[in-house]
């Protein structure tokens, strides 16, 4: 049957895989076949030519080529499109050619455009680019000047729809497709095709002015193919005539008094540079790098941020950066003259290059201190460590009148702390370290934010009204301020930190967003306190620093903002999993009413905070840090929390809270956890069956990582539980234990996992497939001739799996005999299964034979689907 | 142009505009830290408040201490509170020709200016003005009559004493000048002299200027006024804000093109966020309250309680409070929260729509119908009664001073399970908690006031452009205990004109057009002029034209004239019927009254005071012009 999917729902991109969204499969009506025991199927995605397309191409290609018929969805030709060019990936593009006339004629067609519609223009420019990639078929295209009019002067610059961005656009990616061999480049020469690419550089469509730029790139490296090997490189002067052409319409850009003219040349030798390794490259560095270097003479020097992105390229290059004429001295250069603002990426980047003379290194690294230098200088902090501050008092004065402007500001120091935390992660990192400073001068940056900074200069006093209640800058100096936990620092700054970590959770100023970077930052010094320490308790320090901490959490946990409410729990938990062992903590979080209070949160109004709250409470009783510390209350209570968290299973009506509460069913089981431990098999019942209800397909698929987590351990149970203990082989086969078969059969357990083999939801149905193929191989690996005989209930079952099939789920499994499970699992096709739900849903669709049908059946049928839709 | 700036309380404004032949009062605030000075009037007796050491000099003299009182070394007056009322001696308020009222907590000092200065002009405000103005004065009457106290202090007000008194006592200004709680009929005097105004409306003043109320967005029916001429305009902008809460948002855009924009009334906490306050509320509401502890917010009965009860009624479920009780204690307290329900075109948007649904704007409504929020005039009566621990009380007065507050703060003091948050920013915490020392109970300060922070203000003068900015001195630099934070002041070009109490300030503002109409005919000259000592405003511009007596017109209804008479007392009245009109005689008194169509007549003998109280009485039927 025709499927109609394309037409109906056009996808944003002809590649959409499975989007964890199952709704999206089912609105697609796909139908899938899981349990076809022996079943074939008939049609294959992979993307050749067969006979079905071929039949079908003629008709397109009429329908393509008449303007009557409108193609409605772009998405359909970027399909063909690619199609196409896998196409000729694999196949001969000259055979194709000669194999379907219908494609030449369709060009042919092209070339009396007021028939077509842009579109069709666009599609058919960029399919003669990818058949005339082949040289020989480039031939054959050009015997018929098929080429000439398409992309030569009397050809698409000449329609009136090259007023049109996709039509310049499609010719641009035409040649582009086309360019790959010397005849290719003859008819760039010839057909004039060089200046118009130039005047497309600066098209008003970004897309267009950045493909030309692309294209002068291929043109340029496919004139000098070939000049690599062996011989010396000549002087620009004598190199091929299109190449020279390019390179000299480049300088003269790059003399250009026009910004975007300069920006052009930039763009271009990026990517040339970028692009290939080819030694030429050494010889047009070292003609251009004058120019670009006397761009830094100008003021203000043009096109500061592609002069950074080239100097980066070239200072990349393997070829450039060890050539005689390197990238060095004009990179030090640059970080002098350019504004720190647009100095900061360039020094990240120089720092960021695996060869790099050191000098430049420490240039960089100074440049990129530099506002944080200004900032402790302007708060008369100590100054900074020698090289922190020498040599850049005049950089120095300019950050300071930035720091004037309160947008310039923010943003300067905003790109400053991000390129400081990205820095310390890297190997690249600088050695020495200012650890010390750079700690002073985040924490100076907090206490400016929140007013709480003692300037005792006009400077300062004026970075506090700049920077008071900034939030950008908090957010980012925080993120700064955790990441420079991995370094050692000494007492007194981690006491600076705790305090001032303290400030921001406790400041009802601080915002939610603010308020989890804070959390996030504790936790990472927390950890590093351990660190320092040397042993795996807490610091002395942090823990006066907790004792403080937990009466803030208090009051965080009770915010109005459900958004705060979140990040506290989703704090506590990582505490309580880090250090929840230990006395000390443990000590400080009892005394405090933290676990009454993350208790209470399970029945908050807002689910994300509920399920933050399971999260929350379930570490706290696995851990034995619940809220009534006495023994025969501990044990109520944790019941109570047993029962609860089931409560919320069954009856929640958010899928947060309850992915969360299986979560932690999941943890407990793994644990071995003692209210898990007393009673499993009720345990495992009731959580199934609660599951088996369940709408949202996450909870099922933890349903069955609980089942797995169960399996795995039940099996352990009934096998020695010493993998090194020298047994009898017999004793190590995996004839299942009959006991564990039994056990398996008593709970719900196959009806849950079978269930969910036939789930609408792939991830669910995948989970299953992998669960029963674990049991299979665990239970019956081999299937000699007298196991496959059916037991007597196995029929039965078989009956009703085919019935859930066919979507009557309503009917129960019934009863299942051990020998009926293991014939079951034989019978089952389960690897067939699992490749293919591996497949992504709409494998089927994809086919190039369901395109070329939904594109024919669009325009044929256009009015009665229109009619469909409503 | 002049000013005259008669307060210097930021918030509690009072200015006089000269403006042409006008003379304009800008709000009356009332500076009530003074009461700070005083020990708190308790409602039920206090053994510890009436057993404190009386104070003595260094010396040792003790003459002062029936006056003052210690408590943990702070030094308080004993006597009925006293406030701080706007200068009455830097102008003749009796001159003043109108009083412009901004918002409902600008103007508790009307009725010194109304009814003790002389002043016989009018006063123009809003309705919810005029009516939480009202709840407000009255509650305050109230806390103040039924606390009665024989003991009024003055000797510590002696200049030579004062000096030897330790701070704050030494350092209080004017302290001669501080008065005692107004009467509830003074009160309603000087409401009665009220008109009322509704948002742009444009009232003229004799010809020479007009005034227009605009909304603040700060308060229920909270405004700010323009007053032009034909070719100036001055903006007064006083306590406004751009949050959203339940008032009007504020109008910012008629505020455009002003020669003088003269701004007062920002927030009194510039550092602290609304929000953040809110929030912090809620959590440390939450916290005492799940530890069996009761919190205690003193409080105005209007205003951000509203919005507090609002927020409290998102938050109160998610935080498991349900059944806590929420007390609402206040004379005016049910007044107060139905007031706030059927003010609709008032309010903000999304609360006016409400209306239509029907439903009540404010939340708060619902919390009573469920019994989570019960209010009561006072903590006699019913309230001993329903009483359930823990509880949530809002009650005044902010200062600690008097009202049921201080019952509460005797109460709960002593027990650290208890939080008082204060939330109002008109007092300090610290002064306002001083004479309760030593306390057990848990303080936090969360003020919430939404009133324009300098951010807003820069963004505002920005956007309005306006020629001069005039604003308290306060305004142009940083707060004292901040002095680095430039951020926290007025910053606009050219710099702002600063004025402090007592100050004349010559605005910076020259008249270069008038318009004037020309009549064919000369106006007839006056033939009597009057005696009166009283400078009056036509007497500056034309100095040898005198006043004229008022016009009257209209006729007096015979039958309503009667009973007007019996309801002042006059008794055994007869009517006889004239050609002319028509005889009323009273003849216990011995007084006939001739009303006739062009003339009437006082015939009494030789009584002046009789004679007066009937003309008054036959007057109230007339119009003048």
């Amino acid at each position: 049957p025709r499927c109609t999917f394309w037409t109906l729902v056009p996808a944003a991109d002809g590649h959409q895989e499975w989007d964890s969204n199952s709704r999206l499969a089912r609105s697609r009506g796909v139908a899938f076949s899981y349990l076809a025991v022996g079943g074939k199927d008939r049609r294959t995605s992979v993307l050749i030519m067969d006979p079905e397309c071929s039949r079908l191409l003629p008709a397109l290609c009429a329908v393509l080529a008449d303007p009557r018929q409108p193609v409605a969805d772009d998405t359909c030709l970027e399909k063909l499109l690619d199609w196409f060019k896998t196409v000729t990936e694999t196949e001969s593009s000259l055979q194709l050619l000669q194999d379907h006339p219908c494609l030449v004629e369709l060009l042919s067609h092209v070339l009396k455009p007021q028939d077509v519609s842009p579109r069709v223009l666009s599609f058919a420019l960029r399919l003669a680019g990818a058949f005339a990639a082949q040289e020989d078929c480039f031939q054959y295209l050009q015997q018929g000047d098929l080429l000439l009019g398409l992309f030569g002067e009397a050809g698409a610059l000449g329609w009136s729809a090259w007023s049109i961005p996709s039509v310049r656009s499609g010719w641009i990616q035409g040649l582009c497709a086309l360019a790959h061999h010397p005849s290719a480049l003859h008819f760039l020469a010839d057909s004039g095709a060089v200046d118009t690419v130039f005047s497309l550089q600066g098209d008003p469509s970004l897309f267009v002015a950045s493909a030309a730029s692309q294209l002068l790139v291929y043109i340029l490296a496919l004139s000098m193919q070939g000049r690599d090997a062996g011989s010396p490189i000549p002087e620009v002067a004598a190199w091929p005539v299109c190449a020279q052409k390019i390179v000299s319409h480049v300088q003269e850009s790059l003399h250009s008094t026009a910004a975007p003219q300069v920006t052009q040349a930039l763009n271009v030798l990026t990517t040339t540079f970028g692009r290939c390794r080819s030694p030429w490259m050494e010889v047009l560095w070292g003609q251009l790098s004058p120019l670009v270097a006397s761009l830094l003479k100008r003021d203000p020097i043009p096109a500061a941020h592609s002069l950074v992105d080239l100097l980066l390229s070239v200072a990349r290059s393997p070829v450039l950066s060890s050539a005689a004429c390197g990238p060095w001295e004009i990179l030090a250069q640059t970080l002098h003259r350019l504004s720190p603002t647009q100095a900061g990426p360039l020094a990240l980047g120089t720092l960021k290059l695996q060869r790099c003379p050191q000098e430049l290194r420490t240039q960089a690294f100074g440049i990129l201190l530099q506002p944080l230098a200004c900032i402790l200088k302007a708060t008369a902090q100590a100054p900074g460590p020698p090289g922190l501050l020498d040599g850049t008092a005049g950089g120095s004065m300019t950050v300071d009148t930035l720091l004037s402007s309160k947008s310039a500001c923010v943003g300067l120091l905003c790109q400053t702390l991000a390129h400081l935390e990205e820095l310390q992660t890297l190997p690249q990192c600088p050695s020495p370290w200012p650890q010390e400073p750079l700690l002073d001068a985040a924490v100076i940056i907090l206490r400016l934010c929140d007013g709480s900074a003692d300037p005792s200069s006009s400077g300062a006093g004026r970075l506090c009204g700049t920077l008071a209640g900034c939030i950008r800058v908090q957010r980012a100096a925080l993120d700064f301020l955790g990441t420079l936990s991995q370094g050692m620092s000494p007492q007194e700054s981690m006491l600076q930190v705790f305090a001032i970590l303290l400030k921001n959770l406790e400041s009802p100023e601080s915002s939610p967003t603010v308020l989890k970077k804070a959390f996030q930052a504790t936790l990472r010094w927390l950890q590093s306190s351990v660190k320092t320490s040397g042993c795996s308790d807490l610091s002395p320090d942090a823990l006066l620093f907790l004792g403080e901490l937990f009466p803030v959490l208090q009051k965080r946990l009770c915010s109005p903002c459900w958004e705060v409410r979140d990040s506290a729990l989703e704090f506590l938990t990582h505490l309580s999993q880090h250090w929840g062992g230990q006395a000390d903590f443990r000590e400080e979080l009892q005394s405090s009413e933290v676990p009454m209070l993350a208790c209470q949160l399970l029945q908050d109004p807002e689910s994300y905070v509920r399920a933050s709250a399971v999260a929350a409470t379930g570490q706290l009783f696995s851990r034995g840090l619940q809220a009534t510390p006495t023994s025969s209350e501990n044990l109520q209570a944790q019941q109570g929390l047993l029962m609860d968290l089931m409560y919320i299973l069954s009856t929640d009506s958010e899928g947060f809270p309850r992915r969360a509460v299986l979560q932690v069913f999941t943890q407990w089981l793994r644990d071995g956890h003692a209210d898990v431990a007393r009673d499993t098999e009720w345990f495992v019942t009731t959580v199934l069956q609660a599951v088996s209800r369940d709408l949202d397909w996450e909870v099922r698929v933890q349903g069955l990582e609980l089942v797995q987590v169960f399996l795995t351990q039940t099996l352990g149970r009934f096998r020695p539980r010493c993998p090194y203990a020298v047994t009898l082989p017999e004793a190590t086969s995996p004839t299942p234990h009959p006991e564990f078969l039994r056990t398996l059969c008593r709970l719900p357990l196959f009806e849950f996992v079978f269930r969910a083999l036939f789930d609408c939801d792939r991830p669910v149905a995948q989970k299953a497939c992998d669960l029963l193929l674990f049991l299979r191989d665990e239970t019956a690996p081999s299937s000699g001739p007298q196991e496959t005989r059916d037991g007597p209930n196995s029929a039965s079952v078989e009956v009703a799996l085919q019935r859930w099939q066919e979507g009557e789920q309503g009917q129960p499994l019934g009863d299942l005999e051990p020998e009926a499970m293991l014939a079951l699992l034989r019978s089952l096709d389960l690897e067939g299964l699992q490749g293919k739900l591996a497949k992504s849903s709409d494998h089927i669709e994809k086919s190039p034979q369901s395109l070329l049908q939904d594109m024919l059946a669009t325009v044929g049928m256009l009015e009665e689907n229109e009619a469909d839709c409503y | 142009m002049k000013l005259y700036c008669l307060s210097g309380h930021p918030t509690l404004p009072c200015n006089v505009l000269k403006f042409k032949s006008t003379t304009i009062m800008l709000d009356c605030g009332l500076d009530m830290t003074s009461t700070l000075n005083f020990l708190p009037l308790p409602l039920v007796q206090s053994p510890r408040l009436s057993n404190l050491p009386g104070w003595s000099l260094k010396d040792g003299s003790v003459f002062l201490d029936k006056e003052l009182k210690e408590c943990s070394g702070h030094v308080f007056v004993d006597s009925v509170p006293e406030f701080c009322l706007p200068e009455t001696e830097l102008i003749d308020l009796s001159t003043v020709d109108v009083i412009l009222i901004s918002n409902y907590h600008c103007m508790m000092a009307l009725p010194y200016i109304t009814e003790h200065t002389g002043f016989t002009g009018t006063v123009y405000a809003t309705e919810p003005t005029v009516q939480i103005g009202r709840l407000l004065m009255e509650e305050l009457v109230n806390f103040i009559e039924r606390v009665p106290k024989a003991q009024s202090a003055s000797l510590w007000k002696n200049k030579d004493v004062q000096r030897l008194l330790p701070s704050p006592l030494k350092d209080a200004v004017e302290v001669t000048t501080w008065r005692r709680c107004y009467t509830m009929q003074e009160v309603n005097s000087a409401l009665s002299k009220i008109q009322l105004v509704g948002y742009s409306q444009k009232i003229e003043l004799f010809g020479a200027v007009q005034v227009t109320p605009l909304s603040s967005g700060y308060a229920l029916g909270s405004s700010n006024w323009i007053i032009q001429s034909h070719y100036e305009k001055v903006s007064y902008v006083s306590g406004s804000s751009l949050l959203t809460t339940h008032p009007q948002p504020m109008d910012q855009a008629s505020l455009k093109n002003s020669d003088v924009l003269l701004l007062t009334g920002l927030t009194q906490i510039p550092t602290a966020n609304p929000d953040g306050m809110v929030g912090e509320f809620c959590s440390n509401l939450a916290l005492t309250v799940r530890n069996g502890g009761n919190v205690l917010v003193p409080c105005y009965p209007s205003g951000v309680i509203y919005d507090l009860l609002e927020c409290l009624y998102q938050y109160i479920d998610s935080a498991g409070l349900s059944s806590i009780p929420f007390y609402f204690i206040s004379p005016v307290a049910n007044s107060s929260l139905e007031f706030s329900q059927i003010f609709a075109e008032w309010l903000c948007h999304n609360k006016q729509s409400k209306v239509y649904l029907p439903e009540p704007p404010f939340p708060h409504a619902e919390l009573i119908q469920t019994n989570k929020l019960k209010h009561y005039p006072s903590i006699h009566g019913d309230f001993s009664n329903d009483f359930r621990q823990p509880c949530v009380v809002f009650t005044g007065h902010p200062s600690l001073r008097c009202g049921d507050v201080v019952h509460f703060m005797e109460l709960w003091g002593k027990s650290s399970l208890n939080t008082v948050i204060f939330t109002e920013p008109d007092f300090s915490y610290l002064e306002a908690l001083a004479p309760y020392q030593p306390l057990a109970m848990k303080c936090v300060y969360c003020p919430i006031d939404t009133r324009l922070n300098f951010i807003q203000v820069s963004k505002l003068l920005k956007e309005v452009q306006p020629l001069h900015v005039v604003c308290p001195e306060q305004y142009t630099q940083p707060p004292p205990a901040q002095s680095h934070r430039m951020d926290l002041m007025i910053d606009c070009q050219p710099p702002a004109m600063s004025y402090r109490r007592a100050e004349v300030l010559a605005l910076p503002f020259k008249r270069r057009y008038e318009k004037i109409e020309i009549m064919p005919e000369p106006p007839p000259r006056p033939t009597q002029p009057t005696s009166s000592k009283k400078r009056k405003r036509v007497s500056e511009d034309v100095p040898d034209c005198k006043v004229l007596k008022p016009l009257l017109s209209g006729s007096i209804p015979v039958e309503q004239f009667v009973q007007t008479l019996e309801k002042h007392g006059f008794s055994d009245i007869k009517v006889e019927d004239t050609a002319k009109g028509h005889i009323v005689l009273l003849q216990e008194a011995e007084t006939l009254i001739q009303l006739e169509e062009d003339s009437t007549h006082i015939i009494c003998d030789n009584d002046e005071t009789l004679r007066v109280r009937l003309r008054d009485l036959v007057l109230k039927f007339l119009q003048k012009f």
